[in-house]
C-alpha cells in the first residue's frame, strides 16, 4: 500500500526561500562569537584516561635501581615480538651483586609495538609500564628502536611495592628486633 | 608639480596594490570567518593571529610544481587563467573609490577619485567582466577531461544567463540617475538618497546575480567540489590555479565595489561633510576609507552567505534566473519608468 505524504502548503513568502535563508544567516552569525572547540594540539594535549596504553617504558625504584631483572617474560609474551632483552649478571662490585640479573640492553621497537599492555601485565617485578605518550615520531627506523637508557628516561621512578632489596640480609621475620615489614609483598 | 601621466600611474599602482592586498586578505578572512561559524579558531600559526597566512599561501603557490598534463591544449590551457583574472582587475578602473583628492602641491586641479572617469562606466564594467567567462570556459575545454568540461559548460550557461539579469537589474538605477557614469551615480546618491532604498528590487536582484557571476555559493556550480572535483580548475596547479583563485576573489571584490557604488552611496555618507566631493585632503581620504569599509562589508556578506546556504541544483539555478529574475527585472523597469514619469511630470 502506498502512503501519501502530506506536503506542507507553503505560502508565497516561504516559497521564495528567503525566510529560511535569513534564518540560516542568523544562525551562522550567532556562532561567530560562541566558544570555540578547537584544541591547539601541540600546546594543548588531549585529556587521556588514566588507563590509557601509550608507549611502554622501563622504571626505576626510588633508590635508583633498574627494576627489570631480565626474566624475559615480556619478551616471550609480546605478540608482535617488539621486545629484545640482553640479560647479564649484576657486576660483582655493586652491593646487591648475585641477587638478580639485570638487562644489559632492553630494546623496544616502537614501530612493532601494538600497545597491548601484555608486557606490563606479565611483569613480575612491575618494571615495565605503559605511559601516556602517544606521539612517538622519528626520522629513521633505528631512531624508533628505543634502548634501555631511553626507556628508563621515559619511565621515571615508580614506588617500590615489593621491597625485596630493602630486606636482603635482614633478620628472619620472627626474630626479636626485626624491622617492621610494612608493605611487604604486593600492595592492595 | 607632477605631470598628469605620473599621477595616473601612481593612482593605478595604488588601486591595484590595495585591491590585490584586500583580495589576499579576503582569502584569510574567508578561512577565519568560516572557522568561527563552525566553532573553530581558523589559521592562527603564521604571524600574530595568522595575519601572515596570505604570504605563506603565496610562497607555497610559487614553489609548487606547475603540472602541465600531456592531454591538454597547451596554448589555451595557459591562456585561460590569465583571461580569468585580468577582467576583474581591469574593471576596477571605472569604479570611483573616492570623491577627489585636493593636493595643491601636486596638481592644480583636484585629482578625481577614479582611474578612468568614463561616461559609459557601467557598460564598460559589463563588457569587460563578461570576458571573464571565457577564462572559465577555455579552462574547462582545454583541460580535455570530463570534470573540467562539465564545469566549463555549467559556467558558460550560468554566467551568460545571469549576465542578462545583472544588466537588466541596473537599468532602473540609471533611469533614475540619468547617467551611466559611476561618478555621477555616486554624486546623485550623495545628494539624494542611496539607490538601495529607492530601488530595493534592483538591489536584491543585482546582489543575487553577482553571486552567480562570481561563482560563489550558493551558485558555485562550475566548481562544485563535491560533484565535479574542482570543476574547471581540476587540472590546474601551482600559480595557474592561484590565478583562478585570485580571479574569483578579485571578481568578488569588484562585485562588492559595484554594490557599494550603485546602491549604497559609494564613497558618501548621508550627512555633511561626507555627502559632497571633498574640499580638503583629510575628507578625501576619509571618503576612500568609507568606500573601502562598504566594500569590506559586502565581502563579509559574500563570505557569510557562502558558509550558510547550500548549493542550488542546476535546474533550480536556471529557473531562478530565466523564469523569475528576468521577468521581475523587466517588471521593475516598467514600474520604475511609470513612477519616474509621474514624479517628474
Amino acid at each position: 500500500m502506498t502512503m501519501q505524504v502530506e506536503r506542507p502548503k507553503l505560502t508565497i513568502w516561504e516559497r521564495t526561500y528567503l525566510p529560511q535563508i535569513l534564518h540560516g544567516l542568523w544562525l551562522t552569525l550567532k556562532h561567530i562569537p560562541q566558544r570555540k572547540f578547537t584544541r591547539q594540539y601541540p600546546e594543548e594535549k588531549p585529556p587521556l584516561h588514566g588507563a590509557y596504553r601509550g608507549a611502554p617504558t622501563l622504571v626505576k625504584d626510588p633508590e635508583g635501581r633498574v627494576k627489570c631483572v631480565s626474566c624475559q617474560l615480556c619478551e616471550f609474551v609480546c605478540p608482535p615480538k617488539a621486545i629484545r632483552i640482553t640479560p647479564r649478571a649484576r657486576p660483582e662490585d655493586v652491593p646487591d651483586a648475585n641477587v638478580e640479573k639485570e638487562p644489559e640492553d632492553f630494546v623496544i621497537d616502537m614501530l612493532r609495538c601494538i600497545y597491548c599492555g601484555y608486557c606490563e601485565e606479565v611483569c613480575p617485578e612491575e618494571a615495565i609500564f605503559l605511559k601516556q605518550d602517544f606521539a612517538i615520531a622519528g626520522y629513521t627506523r633505528e631512531e624508533l628502536r628505543f634502548h634501555k637508557e631511553k626507556l628508563l628516561e621515559l619511565g621515571g621512578v615508580q614506588p617500590d611495592s615489593i621491597w625485596k632489596w630493602k630486606f636482603k640480609g635482614a633478620p628472619p621475620l620472627d626474630a626479636p628486633g626485626a624491622p617492621k615489614r610494612e608493605g611487604a609483598g604486593r600492595k592492595g | 608639480m607632477i605631470p598628469l601621466l605620473l599621477i595616473h600611474l601612481i593612482k593605478i599602482a595604488c588601486v591595484i596594490g590595495v585591491m590585490l592586498g584586500i583580495v589576499a586578505y579576503t582569502v584569510l578572512a574567508e578561512r577565519k570567518i568560516c572557522a568561527w561559524m563552525q566553532d573553530r579558531i581558523g589559521p592562527n600559526r603564521v604571524g600574530p593571529f595568522g595575519l601572515l597566512q596570505p604570504v605563506a599561501d603565496g610562497l607555497k603557490f610559487i614553489f609548487k610544481e606547475d603540472v602541465l598534463p600531456h592531454h591538454v591544449n597547451k596554448v589555451y590551457f595557459t591562456l585561460a587563467p590569465m583571461i580569468a583574472m585580468i577582467p576583474a582587475l581591469i574593471t576596477i578602473a571605472v569604479v570611483p573609490w573616492g570623491s577627489q583628492l585636493v593636493i595643491p602641491s601636486v596638481s592644480h586641479d583636484p585629482i578625481p577619485g577614479v582611474i578612468a572617469n568614463l561616461n559609459v562606466g557601467i557598460l564598460f564594467v559589463f563588457a569587460i567582466s563578461s570576458l571573464g567567462v571565457y577564462g572559465i570556459v577555455l579552462a574547462g575545454w582545454s583541460s580535455n577531461s570530463k570534470y573540467p568540461f562539465l564545469g566549463g559548460i555549467r559556467s558558460s550557461a550560468q554566467m551568460i544567463s545571469y549576465e542578462v539579469c545583472l544588466g537588466l537589474s541596473v537599468v532602473p538605477v540609471f533611469m533614475q540617475v540619468g547617467s551611466l557614469n559611476l561618478m555621477k551615480v555616486v554624486e546623485y546618491q550623495a545628494q539624494h538618497t542611496w539607490l538601495g532604498f529607492t530601488q530595493p528590487l534592483s538591489c536584491f536582484i543585482f546582489l543575487v546575480s553577482a553571486f552567480a557571476e562570481t561563482n560563489r555559493l550558493p551558485f558555485d556550480l562550475p566548481e562544485a567540489e563535491q560533484e565535479l572535483v574542482g570543476g574547471y580548475h581540476t587540472e590546474y596547479s601551482s600559480m595557474k590555479f592561484a590565478m583562478f583563485f585570485l580571479g574569483e576573489y578579485a571578481a568578488m571584490f569588484m562585485a562588492s565595489a559595484l554594490m557599494a557604488t550603485l546602491f549604497f552611496g559609494g564613497w558618501s555618507l548621508p550627512f555633511a561633510p561626507f555627502n559632497a566631493p571633498a574640499q580638503t585632503l583629510t575628507v578625501g581620504l576619509i571618503h576612500i576609507g568609507i568606500f573601502l569599509a562598504k566594500v569590506c562589508g559586502f565581502l563579509f556578506f559574500f563570505i557569510w552567505v557562502r558558509w550558510t546556504i547550500p548549493r542550488f541544483r542546476y535546474d533550480q539555478l536556471m529557473t531562478l534566473g530565466w523564469k523569475i529574475f528576468i521577468p521581475l527585472t523587466l517588471l521593475n523597469i516598467l514600474i520604475s519608468g511609470v513612477v519616474l514619469a509621474v514624479i517628474t511630470k
